[in-house]
């Protein structure tokens, strides 16, 4: 039987928000374990929870860039159950009324585009890290990611294949990252996601037992789990048995999943209103405030940077991967004038360098303006493309600006004729074996002449004058 | 007579011209604890050191004429509220060693009003309890018959106001647990709008019905302590940004045309002849200064018990999730594994009444029964709230029993948790509500137990609360009495 898969999304987000959601205390990954502690994010006795507004700012910009309706009212609720790493024993969360519902993103298919609905967005605290001692003996808990703010997004079982849940996914994590609310670092954990994926006969409309997936942590992985998951699943119902709804891990070092609690062993975590705190209300003034601080969005920029600057698809999703990028992009573009010659740059040396040296957009040393400039010097023709490689190198090593460069090296084009001219008569002169082979036929040599005049000038020659003089010299003997 | 007898504003008068200092007053309070406290036993800490060097201070500002609200008057606080670097036991083995870093918003109030800390109070353990008896550090005992209870959980607070072992105290109140207690005692006790004082710093029991008030020897103290407690604090996201009044300028206050609603479903049964008798007296002085009394009625009030005991526990186990033996407290040794450690931990830390309550509430929260158990009564609760929004268009003031009976004997219910809630029945509907009671003391038995009367008003009207007990107080045939101790 032909099986669909169907196939739901969870994903946590970590706030980029300098304090944690309930208290003043650093949200700062790295430090020394329980250093980013207080009363309150410890769950002393007596203490209580204030709301960092930050938070409902930040993922409200999240809920409108995501097509949400952003609740005029949302309340808090209280998720119970015991884990050491848990300070309260609860966690502050979301529940019947969440921040924002009813959104949804684009993804592109092989068969045109397809929207992914989202079910909810809402606020709550991360939990903090236990730490097993391998040994035995012991475990370590630090606290200092207790209470720092997440965003749960909840899609809807739109996806129907694990290409399908591997764009959506991107492009959540694209969106975050554009607007500067989460860092998007899938390994230290700042972006999580946990997958529902169930499969049903082709045609069916009712849907089949899921599995849900956790700890996978990469695009890939989260890729290959679904992937493994349908043929699991599928191999179950080709022998008509039944899936087990379960809680499964995915275990990336041998790439398979292998279940973590049965249905029966979930956990009953008593959600109900939490009293400490009072509902978020938001007005139509604060929605539009934080609706003008919403940037271009990546697929928008890439539908303009192609209409606008003539560049294909595929390069404009290349310079859209990144807010910085993207800007960089079209400073360059705007100063220049010649926005495909400078998607070439960009994407070619730019990034190229950047690859490399693994540095971030906003550090690399050629500002756009200085890559604007080189492109113009090009262009005007004082140097040539080559020479242009090689002045970028040097503005890279050396921060300088590209006429410094051109100047102090002497590396301006030779665009007068008559000393052309004079260089192609001394190079053919010099090569008397290389012009008999050629006018008797041996055509493939003008590319040789070509080269010795060039290296005769340093590579300074324009090579649009060298060609023409070549040609005129080698067809009049 | 002997200073610690005296009230706040009597003390401030003395330290104002001189005849007394608050090092003269607290020695005074220290030397009536060194005499009774092994037979009453209010209080788990006593923090003599720190309260006589606090108010050597005190005299120093007000001999330099920069006293505040409460400079050099010796107070108690309920054990359940933090104090930083003093022990907060909550009346728990499980926090026997509890020392916080922090103090409690009332605690940081008081000691900017200048307060001197006699020490931390007795109480039910984690305030669950009527009777002062579920406390790990024993019982308390009623200052004006020690075979029985001071009432609970803030049992501790009123036996040290009672028996002149402090000046003023402070309680809190989740369904009686300041009024009942100062009805017994014979003193008055104020639970406030809920949201009117800050909760930072009490540890919690039921969070959206807990409130902290004052316990005092009469009205008026009762609002010099309110107007330094009162009022928003950030920190408290539940406490209300209203504008806060002097509370001092109730106290005295004509109540002529003021309404007086009696509610009809209050007077039915159980309650004692005598208390009856005590509250027509009552009913009769009002009058006499002008009152209108008149019939009202609260549909709901017999739901109260019911929501209360489903609500307040159902908080109460999530608020006591905290207590795991992870980060501080008792943790119970040997434990094999994690899930061996909560268990034993949990097991032994807690006393039977707390374990009662976590159980129940974990069950009314329970997927399955949530709806039938939490959420009708958070329903039912909305109706009882609406009972009294409308009671209060057609009155001032509502007056109640503060309790079914006076106090009862030590033991006499401790064994028999239904009759120990139902004692509860005539203060409980005020947390529901969110709205300010009051218990001012109306007399005594014939067997010289004290009795209560209890006022209620509508949400941050407790001026209105202070003006009527004012009047009562002042007006009030019964005679004054002093506990013989």
């Amino acid at each position: 039987m032909d099986y669909e898969p169907v196939i739901g999304l969870e994903v946590h987000a970590q706030l980029l928000t300098k304090t944690k959601i309930f208290c003043g205390c650093s949200t700062r990954f790295g430090e020394a374990p329980n250093s980013n502690t207080c009363p309150v994010c410890l769950g002393m006795p007596g203490v209580l929870p204030v709301l960092n507004r930050k938070v409902v700012e930040y993922a409200m910009k999240m809920a409108l860039a995501t097509n949400c309706t952003v609740n005029r009212e949302s309340t808090w609720a209280r998720k119970n159950y015991f884990y050491p790493d848990l300070p309260k024993g609860y966690q502050i969360t979301q529940f019947d009324h969440p921040l924002a519902e009813h959104g949804y993103v684009n993804i592109e298919t092989t068969e045109g585009g397809k929207r992914i609905g989202i079910t909810r967005i809402h606020m709550e605290e991360d939990a903090g890290k236990s730490i097993h001692d391998e040994s035995g003996g012991s475990s370590f808990v630090d606290l200092n990611r207790a209470a720092v703010p997440l965003i749960e997004i909840v899609s809807e079982p739109d996806m129907r294949s694990p290409e399908e849940a591997a764009q959506y996914l991107r492009r959540l994590h694209e969106i975050l990252v554009y607007l500067e609310i989460c860092d998007g670092n899938m390994e230290e954990g700042s972006f999580r996601c946990d997958a529902n994926i169930s499969l049903r006969p082709k045609g069916e409309k009712a849907f089949g037992i899921r599995s849900e997936l956790k700890n996978m942590n990469s695009f890939n992985n989260v890729q290959h789990a679904l992937e493994y998951e349908i043929e699991r699943q599928r191999a179950i119902l080709e022998r008509g048995a039944r899936v087990v709804q379960e809680t499964r891990l995915w275990d990336a070092s041998r790439s398979v999943t292998h279940s973590m609690r049965g249905k029966e062993e979930a956990h009953d975590y008593r959600y109900f209103p939490e009293p400490d705190l009072v509902p978020v209300v938001i007005s139509d003034d604060w929605k539009d405030d934080i609706l003008k601080t919403i940037p271009e969005l990546p697929l928008e920029k890439r539908e303009r940077f192609v209409s606008e600057y003539g560049i294909p698809p595929y390069d404009a999703g290349v310079l859209t991967a990144s807010r910085a990028l993207a800007d960089y992009y079209e400073e360059v573009a705007r100063l220049s004038g010649r926005p495909k010659i400078a998607s070439n740059w960009v994407m070619g040396d730019v990034l190229a360098h950047v690859n490399e040296t693994k540095m971030e957009i906003e550090e690399v040393p050629i500002k756009p303006a200085a890559l604007a400039e080189l492109i113009g010097v090009i262009e005007d023709g004082t140097i040539s493309g080559k020479i242009a490689k090689e002045v970028f190198e040097e503005m890279w090593n050396s921060g300088k600006g590209p006429k410094e460069i051109i100047e102090n090296q002497g590396l301006v084009q030779i665009t007068d004729a008559g000393e052309l001219e004079r260089t192609v008569e001394e190079v053919l002169a010099a090569h008397p074996q290389q012009l008999d082979q050629y006018r008797s036929g041996k055509q493939q040599l003008f590319g040789f002449f070509v080269g010795q005049t060039m290296k005769a000038t340093g590579g300074k020659a324009n090579p649009k004058i060298v060609n023409e003089l070549l040609k005129k010299k080698l067809s009049t003997p | 007579m002997e200073p610690n007898r005296l009230t706040i504003h009597e003390l401030q008068k003395r330290f104002k011209n001189g005849s007394l200092t608050s090092s003269a007053i607290t020695e005074s309070v220290y030397r009536q604890i060194a005499s009774v406290e092994e037979r009453v036993h209010a209080y788990i800490t006593l923090t003599e050191e720190i309260a006589m060097e606090q108010a050597r201070e005190a005299d120093r500002r007000i001999q330099e004429g920069n006293g505040e609200a409460l400079t050099g008057i010796p107070i108690a606080l309920k054990d359940v509220l933090c104090t930083q670097g003093a022990r907060t036991t909550c009346g728990s083995r499980f926090l026997e060693n509890f020392i916080p870093p922090y103090d409690a918003t009332v605690v940081k109030n008081l000691k900017e009003a200048g307060a001197v800390f006699v020490g931390k109070t007795n109480m039910d353990e984690f305030a669950m309890g009527s009777s002062t008896e579920t406390s790990c550090f024993g019982i308390t005992r009623n200052p004006w018959d020690l075979e029985r209870i001071p009432g609970g959980s803030s049992g501790g607070s009123a036996a040290a106001v009672a028996a002149d072992e402090c000046i003023a105290s402070l309680g809190t109140d989740t369904g009686g647990s300041i009024r009942q207690p100062a009805a017994l005692c014979s003193v008055v006790g104020l639970k406030p709008t809920y949201g009117r004082v800050s909760r930072f710093g009490l540890v919690a029991f039921a969070s959206s019905l807990d409130q902290i008030g004052p316990i005092t020897k009469d009205v008026e103290d009762c609002a010099i302590m309110l107007n330094v407690i009162a009022g928003h604090d950030p920190a408290d996201s539940t406490s209300v940004p209203a504008e806060v009044p002097d509370y001092r300028v109730f106290i005295g206050r004509d109540i002529r045309g003021c309404t007086i609603g009696i509610p009809r479903e209050y007077f039915v049964e159980g309650i004692d002849p005598e208390i009856r008798v005590a509250i027509d007296r009552t009913i009769t002085t009002l009058e006499r200064l002008g009152a209108r009394c008149r019939d009202i009625s609260l549909p709901h009030a017999e739901y109260c018990i019911a929501a209360y005991y489903i609500i307040a526990p159902s908080e109460a186990s999530s608020n006591l999730a905290r207590y795991d033996g992870v980060r501080y407290g008792f943790r119970a040794p040997d434990a094999e594994n994690l899930l061996n450690m909560y268990k034993k931990t949990r097991s032994s830390g807690f006393g039977a009444e707390v374990k009662r309550r976590i159980m129940i509430g974990t069950y009314s929260l329970s997927s399955g029964y949530y709806d039938a158990y939490y959420k009708k009564a958070s329903q039912v609760r909305a109706l009882i709230r609406q009972d009294f929004d409308t009671a209060f268009t057609q009155c001032d003031v509502i007056l109640a029993p503060a309790t079914p009976t006076p106090a009862f004997r030590i033991g006499e219910k401790i064994d028999d948790p239904l009759q120990m809630y139902l004692y509860d029945i005539f203060t409980l509907s005020a947390n529901l509500a969110g709205i300010p009671g009051i218990s001012v003391p109306c007399g005594f038995t014939e067997g010289g137990l004290p009795i209560g009367i209890q006022f209620m008003a509508s949400h941050f009207e407790e001026g209105k609360l202070l003006q009527i007990a004012s009047a009562y107080e002042k007006n009030s045939e019964h005679e004054k009495r002093i506990p013989d101790l």
